[in-house]
């Protein structure tokens, strides 16, 4: 049961991933990924780490492809405008993405006979509970971090998308 | 109390440098002189104030004034050692020095650049204390290398004369071979005894520690001896003194005769523990001293430049002391550095004074009959003359006398070719005398109108020194010296001097004196009495010729040394050189050329620039993977 | 509590995720458009996660779903200053085509 749900969210987040990159019109490309996205909350879900699957859809799916559309829309992008690229750099980006592909999973292949088999101890690591209060307890300082980090992307966002008044005057 | 004096010596002539080289334009001309005096007259009071407590208490005064520098077990200290030795050197050169200061105020009046030339003075007075009041060979060479460049500054002082500013050249060059032998004795002095001050040393040597390193010692003592050489202008290395007389006469008189000279001989008395270790170095002492004295005599014999012809005597001189050095007799050396300070700069002085009367005329050719008008510089003139060709009783006559006697008792050839020097200088020194004050005046009717006696300023000075000259022999009279006694506690060995005055002792006395007599009565028959004038320069042939063009030392030097280290140099300069800047700008071209082909990659691309990162992540991965 | 872990073993997803990740930096590669480039670099991030919570789940730690979740919110961040500065290129520019922008030019 597992393993069939395992392969059709595979089968679907790779598809998806395909579709985006795919894509001539930029608005289907950000659907398929919200798709692809939930299929991976899907594979969080598989994985027992409901609560970073809530998550994922809040942040990934709500927040940044919601702002991914909106720029696609502010920007007036939902044409297939976008100019080619020449074959002599398409044929580069295929054999790029294969060697890639190859040595990743030749890389991974290798790796097989050092990992040990699965063993569940039954131990609750991944409740919210838990996972709470790991990240309050030991993550305290990077936790403060990332929200600075969030508000300094905020201020920053503001600032470089705001326009020049210097320039309109 | 001995700190702050020993600070007013050594400080007194840098202040008064500092203040001339800095202020000397605004102070004006009178001041500048005055300053410069008053300087190394302040040095002078204290250095008799230090004199006569010594010569009361007999115990030299050591100043701690710090620590130089530490090295492992090696110390070298900044301290001042006042003995004997130093305070009869310091009494002189401050002395002899504050006369020719007060002498040059009026010679060099009208010099544009006086004050220029008194803090030169001083400076060379500050390195000259420091040179003899260092307690070891570090300090000794501070004031070795710091009287070189002041004698280089002085000599090229009228820089507008091309000739004058290869002679001083010439010093520094000649100076700093020497310098590297005297260098190598240090280092080697160093090694040996793992310190450099002087009464440690001897200490060692006294207690016997030196035996075992007698060979290196030797090699110390023999580059030490070179450095003498350089500095005491003794062959092969004296063409440069000749030549020095291109500087103002007084520093031809300060420098170059009566102080810097005699250093070499200062250093080697000063470590004459260690020369008497190596009898072997003494003897080439000895024979390099005399050769020295016969070689620069015979020079002198014919020059007619009326410096020229003093400063081969002051090289002839200096090797009579080098030849006492070489035979053990320090005491004896000191003294004719004492006595020869007298005389030699009374000398100077007064052909300073001739000089001055006739508008810069140096050729004796050109002079003559100048008795009459300058009666004050001929009757000092004669007193050094006299004491310089040894006639009793001024003070020459004495100390080339005991030089003479040493000599005698040591080695029959040696006194025989000192007493042909000996001759040669008494004859030299009347020829110079005749043509400069006798007979009638044979320059110019414009020079002949201006003939005049010096100014007080610059005849006071030749006084001084003329009555030094008379009775400077009362420091060392044979029999019952009291140099001797003063500077016992100096050497190692017991002195030479006690000469029990027997009948050998008054006949080399009696034959010195016909010798000098001889010398003079030639002189007198040839420029007196047949009234003869030297030839012109393209009417002397022969072996005059010969000698009257210095034995064309000077061309062979130019031959033998000089030409091949230019072509050397030359090679050096146009293959060596230019293949070596070839090979290092190749790297650089290289590196150039690479960097220009790989500008290009960095078109701005960004696509470019992804591909080449993903294959780059790729290798990284495939040699992380695969390849380990 | 059961995972599919057990069923198909951590390697499928290291090789899904792999893929993944290969997808991502093809489409960085094969497209121009500004904004695709972008939804790669998040595909890639993405596979990285799934790598970290399913190693998490192996090991049973929570530190590597900790290390997700902070992952996210730097992966906000840079969305949210990226397309900020897409904007604003977008602005002076006119366009977003990656290969208009050459003032990386040495």
């Amino acid at each position: 049961m597992g393993q069939i749900l395992f392969y059709i969210l595979a089968t679907i987040t790779l598809g998806t991933a395909f579709f985006t990159i795919f894509s001539r019109n930029p608005i289907h490309s950000a659907i398929s990924l919200v798709v692809c996205f939930f299929s991976i909350a899907g594979h969080y879900l598989l994985l027992n780490a409901q609560f970073l699957a809530i998550v994922h859809i809040i942040v990934y799916s709500g927040a940044i492809m919601i702002l991914m559309l909106f720029t696609i829309m502010l920007m007036n992008l939902n044409k297939e405008d976008e100019s080619h690229k020449s074959t002599a750099s398409k044929i580069a980006a295929t054999i790029a993405f294969c060697l890639l592909g190859i040595v990743l999973l030749a890389g991974l292949l290798r790796t097989k006979p050092v990992v040990e088999s699965y063993f569940q101890s039954g131990e609750d690591f991944q409740s919210i509970k838990v996972l709470g209060q790991v990240l309050l307890n030991e993550y305290m300082v990077p936790f403060e971090f990332a929200s600075v980090l969030l508000l300094v992307a905020m201020i920053g966002a503001v600032l470089i998308s705001k326009k020049d008044k210097q320039k309109e005057a | 109390m001995e700190t702050g004096l020993v600070l007013l010596l050594l400080l007194a002539p840098f202040v008064g440098f500092l203040t001339n080289i800095f202020l000397g334009k605004q102070l004006g001309k009178n001041a500048s002189g005055y300053l410069g005096s008053l300087a190394v007259i302040v040095s002078f009071v204290v250095t008799t104030v230090f004199f006569l407590q010594v010569s009361a208490s007999k115990q030299p005064i050591t100043v701690h004034l710090f620590d130089w520098f530490t090295l492992d077990s090696f110390n070298v200290n900044f301290d001042i050692l006042l003995d004997q030795l130093s305070l009869l050197w310091l009494m002189f050169v401050t002395g002899i020095g504050s006369l020719i200061h007060i002498y040059s105020i009026s010679y060099m009046h009208d010099d544009e650049n006086i004050h220029k030339f008194f803090s030169y003075l001083n400076l060379f007075i500050f390195f000259m204390i420091t040179l003899v009041v260092g307690s070891n060979l570090l300090i000794m060479f501070i004031g070795w290398e710091g009287v070189g460049l002041c004698s280089y500054l002085l000599i090229g002082f009228w820089y507008k004369n091309q000739d004058y500013n290869d002679a001083a050249k010439k010093a520094f060059i000649m100076n700093r071979i020497g310098d590297l032998g005297f260098l190598v004795g240090i280092f080697i002095i160093g090694y040996v005894f793992n310190t450099l001050d002087f009464m440690t040393i001897k200490q060692a040597v006294l207690a016997g520690e030196a035996k075992a390193n007698l060979a290196w010692i030797g090699i110390a003592t023999l580059c030490l001896f070179i450095g003498a050489c350089g500095k005491s202008a003794q062959i092969p290395l004296y063409t440069w003194l000749p030549d020095a007389m291109a500087g103002p006469t007084p520093v031809s008189a300060l420098i170059h005769a009566a102080t810097m000279v005699t250093a070499g001989i200062f250093m080697i008395t000063r470590l004459n523990f260690l020369f008497d270790l190596t009898p072997d170095v003494q003897t080439v002492i000895a024979a390099v001293g005399v050769a020295t004295s016969v070689l620069a005599a015979s020079i002198g014999l014919m020059q007619n430049d009326i410096k020229k012809v003093l400063a081969y005597s002051t090289v002839s001189q200096l090797g009579l002391m080098f030849l006492a050095l070489g035979l053990g007799a320090y005491e004896v050396a000191v003294f004719h550095v004492v006595t020869h300070a007298f005389f030699k700069a009374c000398l100077f002085l007064g052909s300073g004074s001739v000089i001055h009367a006739l508008h810069g005329e140096q050729d004796m050719r050109r002079m003559g009959g100048l008795k009459s008008v300058m009666t004050i510089t001929y009757t000092t003139f004669l007193i050094a003359t006299l004491a310089i060709s040894g006639i009793p009783p001024f003070a020459g006559f004495f100390s080339k006398d005991e030089i003479l006697m040493v000599a005698f008792h040591k080695d029959k050839v040696l006194w025989v070719l000192a007493s042909i020097a000996s001759i040669m200088t008494a004859f030299y020194m009347f020829r110079l005398l005749y043509l400069t004050f006798f007979k009638e005046f044979r320059g110019t009717e414009e020079q002949k109108h201006h003939l005049h006696e010096s100014p007080a300023l610059i005849t006071l000075p030749l006084i001084v020194l003329g009555i030094l000259s008379a009775v400077g022999g009362a420091l060392s009279i044979p029999g019952n010296s009291w140099l001797n006694n003063f500077l016992q506690p100096v050497f190692a060995h017991k002195a030479h001097a006690e000469h029990h005055l027997d009948n050998t002792a008054y006949m080399l006395m009696g034959l010195a004196v016909v010798g000098a007599l001889i010398g003079i009565g030639i002189a007198y028959s040839k420029y007196i009495k047949k009234g003869e004038i030297p030839a012109e320069d393209d009417q002397i042939t022969g072996f005059a010729n010969v000698v009257y063009q210095k034995y064309h030392v000077d061309e062979s030097y130019m031959r033998i040394f000089v030409k091949p280290i230019y072509a050397i140099s030359k090679f050096l300069r146009d293959y060596i050189e230019t293949g070596l800047s070839d090979i290092v700008f190749g790297f650089g071209n290289v590196a150039e050329g690479l960097s220009l082909q790989g500008k290009k990659l960095q078109n701005g691309n960004i696509g470019f620039y992804l591909f080449a990162f993903v294959f780059g992540l790729c290798s990284i991965v495939f040699y992380l993977f695969f390849l380990r | 509590m059961e995972t599919i872990l057990k069923e198909i073993g951590v390697e499928t997803y290291l090789y899904l995720s792999a893929l993944l990740f290969s997808i991502g930096v093809f489409g960085i590669l094969l497209r121009r458009n500004a904004i695709i480039m972008f939804m790669s670099i998040e595909i890639m991030l993405n596979a990285v996660n799934l790598m970290l919570v399913a190693f998490s789940t192996f090991h049973q730690d929570a530190s590597g779903q900790v290390f997700v979740f902070f992952s996210m919110a730097v992966a906000a961040a840079e969305v949210a200053v990226g397309l900020a500065i897409l904007v604003s290129i977008f602005r002076n520019h006119g366009s977003i085509d990656i290969d208009n922008l050459k003032n990386l030019k040495g």
